[in-house]
């Protein structure tokens, strides 16, 4: 492989603090060098950024893609050109497929479709209970040796208290975390909207935004039992964010992460039926999307992941009630953070740390820096390029957005895999 | 001088010396057993009574031999718990034991505590072949002999115990026992089966089999149950033999000469490989049978001289 030089670009990477204009030189797939007037060697092909911002590759914590079993929604190569038009260069995988990843083997495929994309690592998640039906704890230790990087039940939250308890405890051993959908299954169970004003107006059946408290809290207390880690995934209400905060400040072993679609949107997206926004957990009322945006900026929040849940209009064109939770997130991830850069007042390092290595610390994969040595996983962005969001247009197969009109400032101009252009140019 | 024993209920509580003298008259009857000359005068005009409330063949023959190998009269009672109150039937049991003029009482039941209670209730020296998941002290006291007896001692050695200690009396029992006796305790499981709270107890607690066995003395393994799979505390049994079953590469970690020991009944291929449970140079498990009967021996003859009927 020739070298490659990309020049005139600002280099940044949240790993290090490095926010600079300069050069990066790739060799072999990984980044040779990096900084200031790097000269170009002999045969290399130059790339010129045109001042555009160079960052690792994206890590994505939060993707459903499609496989096992649900391929005519997405597949793992069609999520991976959705995930190279967003940046995205790995992507943790959720397990509630069909089958369920609760075999050792089931991880290893998903690992190897991802390499056979060339573009888009795929790091699986393991289910955490069997079949991930939320009753037998399934093979956390071989799942562990095979390349899982953390356990969950996916979109299914771990109701019973014995059988969270006995996953942090376990787990522990094996020095893996715990993923929570935090939504309390018995309230949750059959609601379409947030409770409230909104819902009660559109006659929707109702889930309390407290559902979300509720089980956070009971899991933060688990944890400080256990000494177990705990992940709480898309969190979405001041509530639950007040909770997390006081379990950080005691220095117990709780994370989180949010999507998008809870710091950009609210509750009014529903309206006139809009079942793109139909999103597990709802879209909650604005005062909430201001805490969590809050939360971004002040460290609560550990990571961004668009929580990529590929539908198809079988799943979403029905009565708002009846239609599957879930929007396609891979392709906006970047723009719609991006939006709490230019519209609010988050850093643009800490936007690009919540999207890169912070994931990637939470998997415990090293991934998501520009650090020498490191495959050279890069993502090239222009922060100030307009773009509108289309639904019907999105890169990749799963078109579910519930961003369809949405104005964003910030576009991907290339996507590089192990040094090899997998997006652009 | 310590106290003499009134009863066998507990290891915690005893004195070295205590033990000490109940392991040294045992090792007497190690030869005397093997050359068939034991002492049946010993216990001649005793009762013991076999009170069992949970099925064991193997600590029921080993109490019945002890027993007749000494001159005692021996009687098994093998009682059902299903249907019936626990506690009146043991108070009732009691007092109908106390008409019996039992002199030796061993009990095996279900609920920590019970041959405790018992105690309180009957004349007889009662002797506890395992309560629940508190303490099997006899077990302890086999253990120990078959150490001694390989390895020379017990002060200074370090004992690694795997598997369910959570649910395990012998774990219990055996933790007390080794470190009364100077040897330094670990133990090793899932931290579902090994909770931090078994530090207390004074042992080192480790969830992975190459730091917990790292250059130990002694490796003890216990039964895994087939019922923790079913309760979630452990995920199969092949990640359990994966991680913490005892095959011949986990038992590298350990010393060279470290022996193998495990309570039975075996799970072969759940706790402990058969490559290394039929190992004649490390496995000491069947030793730890012989061993058995000749601790039972030394309780038996113990408690008589000191007990109230003795």
């Amino acid at each position: 492989m020739t070298d490659l030089l990309l020049t005139n670009v600002r280099l940044l990477d949240p790993a290090s603090g490095l926010d600079q204009t300069g050069d990066l030189l790739v060799r072999d797939g990984k980044i040779a060098d990096l900084g200031a007037g790097l000269g170009r060697p002999d045969g290399a092909e130059t790339v010129d950024g045109g001042g555009a911002v160079l960052c690792p590759g994206l890590v994505d914590m939060r993707v459903e893609v499609g496989e096992p079993g649900g391929e005519w929604r997405e597949t793992v190569a069609s999520a991976a050109v959705a995930a190279a038009a967003g940046g995205i260069t790995a992507v943790a995988a959720l397990p509630d497929s069909r089958p369920a990843i609760d075999d050792p083997a089931l991880v290893r495929l998903l690992r190897a479709r991802g390499e056979e994309t060339g573009s888009l690592t795929v790091l699986p998640y393991g289910a955490l209970t069997r079949g991930c039906r939320g009753e037998e704890m399934a093979e956390l230790g071989l799942l562990r040796e095979a390349g899982a990087v953390a356990f969950t039940d996916g979109a299914r939250a771990i109701g019973s208290a014995r059988l969270m308890r006995l996953a942090l405890t376990y787990a522990r051993g094996f020095g893996a975390k715990i993923v929570q959908h935090p939504e309390e299954p018995t309230l949750a169970e059959g609601g379409a909207a947030t409770e409230g004003e909104l819902a009660t107006r559109l006659g929707l059946p109702g889930i309390p935004a407290e559902a979300e408290a509720i089980l956070i809290g009971r899991d933060i207390r688990l944890a400080r039992l256990t000494g177990g880690a705990v992940h709480f995934a898309h969190v979405s209400t001041a509530a639950a964010l007040g909770l997390i905060r006081m379990a950080k400040d005691e220095g117990l072993a709780v994370t989180c992460d949010t999507a998008p679609p809870y710091f950009d949107l609210n509750e009014t997206a529903i309206g006139d039926w809009r079942t793109f926004a139909k999103l597990s957990p709802p879209l909650r009322a604005d005062a909430d999307r201001q805490a969590v945006a809050a939360a971004l900026l002040d460290g609560t929040i550990d990571a961004v992941a668009s929580d990529h849940q590929p539908r198809d209009v079988d799943d979403k064109r029905l009565p708002f009630a009846q239609a599957a939770t879930g929007g396609a997130g891979l392709a906006t991830l970047l723009g719609v953070t991006l939006a709490q850069v230019h519209g609010a007042s988050l850093p643009l390092i800490r936007a690009i740390e919540l999207l890169t290595v912070a994931p990637a610390r939470l998997l415990g994969v090293a991934a998501g820096t520009l650090a020498k040595g490191a495959p050279a996983d890069l993502c090239l962005f222009d922060p100030d390029r307009i773009w509108q969001v289309h639904a019907g247009s999105l890169p990749g197969r799963a078109q579910n957005t519930p961003f369809d009109g949405r104005a964003l400032e910030g576009k991907v101009l290339g996507t590089w895999k192990a040094g090899r252009r997998v997006f652009g140019g | 001088m310590a106290p003499p024993l009134r009863h066998l209920l507990a290891i915690e509580g005893m004195y070295p010396p205590q033990i000490a003298a109940l392991l040294d008259l045992a090792e007497s009857f190690v030869l005397l057993n093997r050359t068939g000359k034991t002492p049946r005068d010993r216990l001649r005009g005793h009762t013991l009574i076999n009170l069992f409330f949970e099925d064991s063949t193997r600590t029921r023959t080993s109490f019945e031999l002890a027993g007749k190998r000494l001159g005692a009269d021996v009687i098994n009672m093998s009682v059902a718990t299903s249907s019936v109150n626990k506690g009146e039937t043991l108070l009732d049991t009691a007092s109908t034991l106390n008409a019996m003029n039992c002199d030796l009482l061993v009990i095996r039941h279900g609920a920590s505590g019970a041959p405790a209670l018992l105690a309180r209730k009957v004349d007889a020296a009662v002797i506890n072949a395992g309560d629940g998941t508190h303490e099997h002290p006899t077990q302890a006291l086999l253990d120990a002999l078959t150490i001694r007896r390989r390895l020379g001692r017990l002060e200074g050695l370090t004992v690694a115990i795997c598997g369910d200690v959570l649910h395990s009396r012998v774990a219990r029992s055996n933790i007390h026992l080794l470190s009364a006796m100077g040897s330094r305790v670990r133990l090793v499981g899932p931290p579902t089966l090994v909770p931090p709270e078994a530090a207390r107890l004074g042992a080192d607690v480790f969830h992975d089999m190459a730091a917990g066995l790292a250059g130990v003395d002694v490796v003890m393994m216990l039964r895994l149950q087939q019922e923790r799979m079913a309760r979630s505390l452990v995920p199969s049994a092949r990640e359990y033999f994966r991680f913490w079953g005892l095959d011949e590469a986990k038992l590298k970690y350990a010393a060279p000469h470290a022996l193998v020991m495990h309570p039975g009944p075996m799970n072969r291929g759940v706790e402990i490989a058969s490559s290394v449970a039929d190992d004649p140079v490390r496995s000491v498990i069947r030793e730890q049978v012989e061993m058995g009967v000749a601790v039972r021996m030394a309780v038996l003859d113990t408690l008589s001289q000191s007990g109230a009927n003795g």
